[in-house]
Order: structure tokens, then sequence, then C-alpha cells
């Protein structure tokens, strides 16, 4: 092995944690480079949706399972926080913990007689769910404050430094979705990653080879509550404040679009998919009346022409014509 | 306090509500059954259908049993063009990816509806008369009634479609059995955009109907949409009377939890319920 070939196969081999310790570099350098504070709360929005992506991404993408109800636990997170927080006074960091536990709970009771359901019956189910979640937040208006939604919510703070800024909500939030991107290409690198790749592709063939199907599900689902509930925890506590509208099947729908546009199955796809949906409307700004017509456009042709999302579909078509473009080179040099 | 003429006025608010859901829950059916996918542009084809409605009657000046079936036809027709520029053209068979560009198609429908008829809500007028009939102490406006005898009108006519003409023949053998069905040289295509033009009109009845009761605006099929498909679900996807039985029960459930319980929390009492069925029964009230 030359010199070269040792530094390639070093790179090669550790590529996981170069790239997520390069993007690590890369967000913690952003706001010094960037500090518009409306860029800045962009980015801010995109590393929060792309918490509950990631953990959506891992059970819908690998697990192969359907949820259009993770905006409820999005919302159960942030009303969890915002309730525990001002009615009973809880510090903010034990009070998202707990409030984690409990979204951990809910998912583990829904789910484990809603996982036994398969494809259409399984989205009805979690779109149920929202519904549900999202009309007693409108209509139990002494505790959730109904549709005029909640505020007052404390900011987070360690020890003197209270996050109370874009700037530094930036660092608190990407934080957390560098810690749940790393766990979960940890995760899908493992043995029950794979046990649930297998499942995505296969339930009846990856009971055969000893995965336990049932279990996995639930397992999976609700560690993407806990991810969306920490999201939801940080929502609030970064906003002050919370209103149902934030957490109705819309947004479920959104998450959806999120992982489907990132690439099923793709861990950084999700951070992709989600910067994409929160930014598109922006980008569309200027065609104003239009603005829906085009939305709708855009993921449709996506989809249509790149049905493995963004960035596996262009990664794939470029692998395409590379292979082609080689092949047209050897082909030549054959020739001559 | 629950006396009789009360009880039999929420069995026909929830009749009401019921009928329009089994409409919208068959056309979940049919697409779903020949392509395999959940249809979300159904929900639009119900606001389309009370949009077309509105045209036809004040725009276009046409007679109400002319604007009828001009605005089915119209919605048959949308739908027709949406899965042949929408659907067909996709480079995948996934059905998830398949559902959520049914998703963004109706994005589009909404975002074209809401510039074409602007975001205002707007009232259709009712079928004939709105005088209501008093029936046992009960009250049925004529509107219910022309809902109940349309809805029956169409089950029939979908009966007849599927067991007498050679269409309907092929669409059921394509949703018994897709590759059986080309094999013996029936057209995918065809029965596809058949189902998807069915479907619409479906929906398109379905909201010519329920718009004099509620109020049009361009997204007022979103959450009739999902009753719907939550009333397909409760019977069994794919099951046509499973849809209707899930409709009606849907919507005396509703009915009944806003008159007894809390009208506030009518939609929890009915998707609590909903859950309940599929996690007793998986595979919805009548499913196979």
């Amino acid at each position: 092995m030359t010199a070269k070939d040792k530094i390639l196969y070093f790179l090669y081999l550790h590529r996981t944690g170069l790239t997520v310790t390069a993007f690590a570099a890369f967000v913690l350098v952003f706001p010094l480079v960037e500090d518009n504070p409306y860029t800045l709360g962009l980015t801010n929005l995109i590393a929060l949706y792309a918490l509950v992506v990631l953990g959506l991404n891992l059970f819908i993408g690998y697990a192969g399972q359907i949820s259009l109800g993770h905006a409820a636990f999005f919302g159960l997170g942030a009303y969890g926080s915002a309730i525990a927080t001002t009615a009973f006074n809880l510090p903010p960091w034990p009070a998202m913990a707990l409030v984690a536990a409990l979204v951990a709970l809910v998912a583990l009771v829904v789910g484990l007689p809603a996982l036994r359901l398969h494809g259409h019956y399984l989205a009805m189910a979690t779109l149920g769910c929202n519904i549900v979640v999202y009309t007693v937040l409108v209509q139990w208006h002494p505790v959730t404050g109904g549709h005029s939604g909640f505020s007052g919510i404390p900011p987070l703070a360690l020890g003197d430094f209270v996050f109370d800024e874009e700037g530094r909500f930036h660092y608190l939030v990407w934080s957390f979705t560098l810690l749940a991107l790393l766990a979960s290409l940890n995760l899908v690198r493992s043995g029950v990653g794979r046990g649930l790749a297998a499942l995505a592709a296969d339930e009846t063939a990856a009971a055969c080879l000893g995965v336990d199907v049932r279990s996995a599900k639930v397992k999976v689902f609700v560690l993407s509550a806990v991810f969306a509930s920490l999201a939801g925890s940080l929502f609030a506590h970064c906003y002050g404040f919370v209103s149902p509208d934030s957490f109705g099947i819309f947004r479920s729908v959104d998450f959806v679009i999120m992982v489907v546009l990132g690439g099923l199955g793709s861990i950084w796809g999700s951070l992709f998919g989600a910067a994409l949906v929160t930014l598109l409307p922006e980008w569309i700004e200027v065609f104003d009346t239009y603005k829906d017509l085009i939305h709708g456009l855009i993921l449709v042709l996506i989809l249509m022409f790149l049905p493995q999302g963004l960035i596996t579909g262009l990664a794939d078509l470029l692998k395409q014509r590379l292979a082609l473009y080689r092949r047209r080179l050897e082909s030549r040099d054959a020739d001559a | 306090m629950s006396s009789f003429p009360d009880f039999l006025q929420f069995v026909f608010a929830g009749l009401t509500s019921g009928a329009i859901y089994a409409l919208i829950a068959l056309g979940f059916c049919v697409v779903h059954n020949t392509m395999g996918i959940v249809n979300f542009a159904q929900v639009d084809f119900v606001s389309l259908g009370g949009m077309l409605m509105f045209s036809a009657l004040f725009a276009a000046g046409l007679a109400m049993p002319l604007a009828l079936p001009a605005a089915v036809l119209g919605v048959t027709l949308a739908a027709l063009l949406v899965e042949r520029i929408g659907l067909r053209p996709a480079r995948s068979d996934n059905p998830l990816i398949l559902i959520f560009i049914t998703i963004g198609l109706s994005i589009i429908l909404r975002g074209l509806m809401s510039l074409i008829w602007g975001k205002n809500r707007m009232a259709v007028p009712p079928l004939t008369s709105d005088a209501p009939l008093v029936l046992m102490g009960a009250a049925i406006t004529p509107q219910a009634l022309w809902i109940f005898a349309l809805t029956l009108a169409a089950i029939a006519l979908l009966v007849f479609f599927f067991y007498q003409t050679s269409l309907g023949l092929a669409m059921r053998a394509v949703a018994s059995n897709p590759t059986a069905a080309a094999v013996v040289g029936l057209s995918a295509g065809r029965v596809r955009a058949a189902s998807y033009a069915l479907a619409g009109a479906l929906g398109g009845l379905a909201g010519v109907l329920v718009t004099p009761i509620t109020t049009l605006s361009y997204d007022v099929g979103v959450l009739l949409g999902l009753k719907g498909f939550a009333a397909a679900i409760l019977g069994g996807f794919g099951s046509f009377p499973g849809a209707i039985l899930g409709g009606l029960c849907l919507g005396l459930l509703e009915s009944f939890s806003a008159g007894y319980l809390s009208s506030a929390y009518k939609d929890v009492t009915a998707f609590v319920v909903l859950l309940l069925v599929l996690f007793v029964r998986p595979k919805g009230l009548m499913g196979k």
C-alpha cells in the first residue's frame, strides 16, 4: 500500500465520522459568518424539523412503516414542556426529560395496538391520533389556551448562559440535531438497524431471519416519538409561544414529505428534506399568488421523476452517468 | 332529557352526513382497488364539485336539473386529466411515493381552485326549497332527502356498472388480480383512468350535495374527505359495502356524540371509536 492508498483507505474507513465532523464544524462557524437573525431563525427551524424527520425516517425509511401523525408527538412535547414549566413551575431541563419520557409512554401505549396494523390502516390510525391530539389542544381551553395558544414559556439556560436569541438557539438546537444524527447513523449500521432494514424489505422474511418484528417496530416508533417530543420541547422554549396550528395533520404530512423528498432510508437525506421543505416557501415567495400551485408542482415533479428522493436520486443519476462515461472511455481506449 | 324526537333528529343528521362520507369513501375504494393507493386528491374532487355547481348555476346560468349533472361531469373530466398527466407518468410503483404524489396533486388542485374561485366562502342553494318537513317530531330538510335519494341512486348505478358492463367487469378483474387481468389482455391504463374518473364522479356528487349544507370554499373538501377516508378504513378499505356501512356508522357516531356528549369533542369520539375498532378488527368491519 502506498501512502496515498493508505490515506484514501483511512478516509473511506472513517467516512461517516469525518462527514459528521465536517458538518459539525460547518454548523459551529455558521453563525459567525451569517448573523442575520431571520436566516438563523430559518436554519434553527430546519434543525428542529430535522430532529423529527430523523426519527420519522428511521420509522418510515428503515422499518418500512407509515405515520401521518408525528406532529402529535411534536405537539405533545411542546405543550408538555410549556405546561410543566409554567403551570407546575418545573425547571426546563428536567421538564424536557420528563415530557419525553411521558411521550415515550404514550407512543408505547398507542404503538402496541396500532403497529399491528398495516399500510393504509396504519396511516389512518396515526392520522386519527393526530386529529384527536389536535382537537384536544384546541378544545381544552383552560389548560392549553385553545386556538389563541400558550405564551410565556421560559427559555432554556445552562448556568447563566440563557438561550434567548437566534444565535444562541442555533447552538442549542443544532447540538441536539447533531447528536440525533450521530445516533441514527450508528443505529442503522448496528445489528438492530440491519434488522429494521430487513423489516422494511419484507416483514415475513425478516421474521424468518430472527428479527423480532413486533418489538422492533414498537421500539423504533417510541424512539421516533421521543425525537419528536424533544424537538417539540425545544420549539416551545425557543419561541416562548405554542399554538395548536403548528401541530395539525398538515404538519404531519409535511414531515413525511420531508422524509420522502430527502430519500426513504437516507439519514443525510433527512437533513436535506427538512431544509428543502422549510426553505421552499421562502424561495417561491416571489410567486405570491401562485405559491401553493408551485409548491405542489415541485413536490409532484420530484416524486414523479426522482422517486428515490432528491439526494439518493441525484446520486444514483450521477453514478449511472459516471459509469456510462467510464465505459465510453474504455471502449475508446480499446479502439485506439 | 333525551326524548325520542331528539334521538330521531340525531339519526337524520347522522345519516345525512353518513351518506356523504359513504360517497367519498366509495371514491377512495374504487381507486384503491385498481391502483392500490390512497388517493388524497379525492378530497379536492369534493370541493371541485361544489365549485363547478356554483359556476354552472350562476356563471353559466343553467337550471338546477342541468347544473348538477354538468358539475359531476366536470369533476369526472378533471379527474381523468389529473390521472393522465399527474399519476400515469410517475416512475415508481412504490405505493408510498404514489400516495405522496396524490398529496402533491391535491395541493395543486387547491391552489388552482383558490386562483379561479378565490378564497372567500360562498353559498350554493339547495336542490329544491329549504322548508323542512316534520316527521314524528323531528325536522328533516328536503336537501337531506335528496342526499339519501341520490346516494342510493349512485350506489344502484355503481352496482349496475360493476356487474352489467364490460368496463365494470374489467375493473373488478384488475381489482382481484392485476397480473391475471393483464395476462388476459385487459388494459391496466384504461381501467385505472376509468376508476379515477369514477372516483371523481363520486367525489363531485358528494360535493354538489353537501355544499348547500356546509358552505362552499376551496378547501371545504379537506375535512370531509378525511372523514370519507376514515369511513372507508372503518368499513374495511376496498370493500364497497364496507364503505357504505363505514360512512353511515361514522356519521351516526359523530351525530350522537355531538348530541349526547359534547359537540366540541365529536371528532375525538369518532376517531377514538375508529381506533378502537381497528385495534379489535385490524382489517375494518367488512375487510377481508
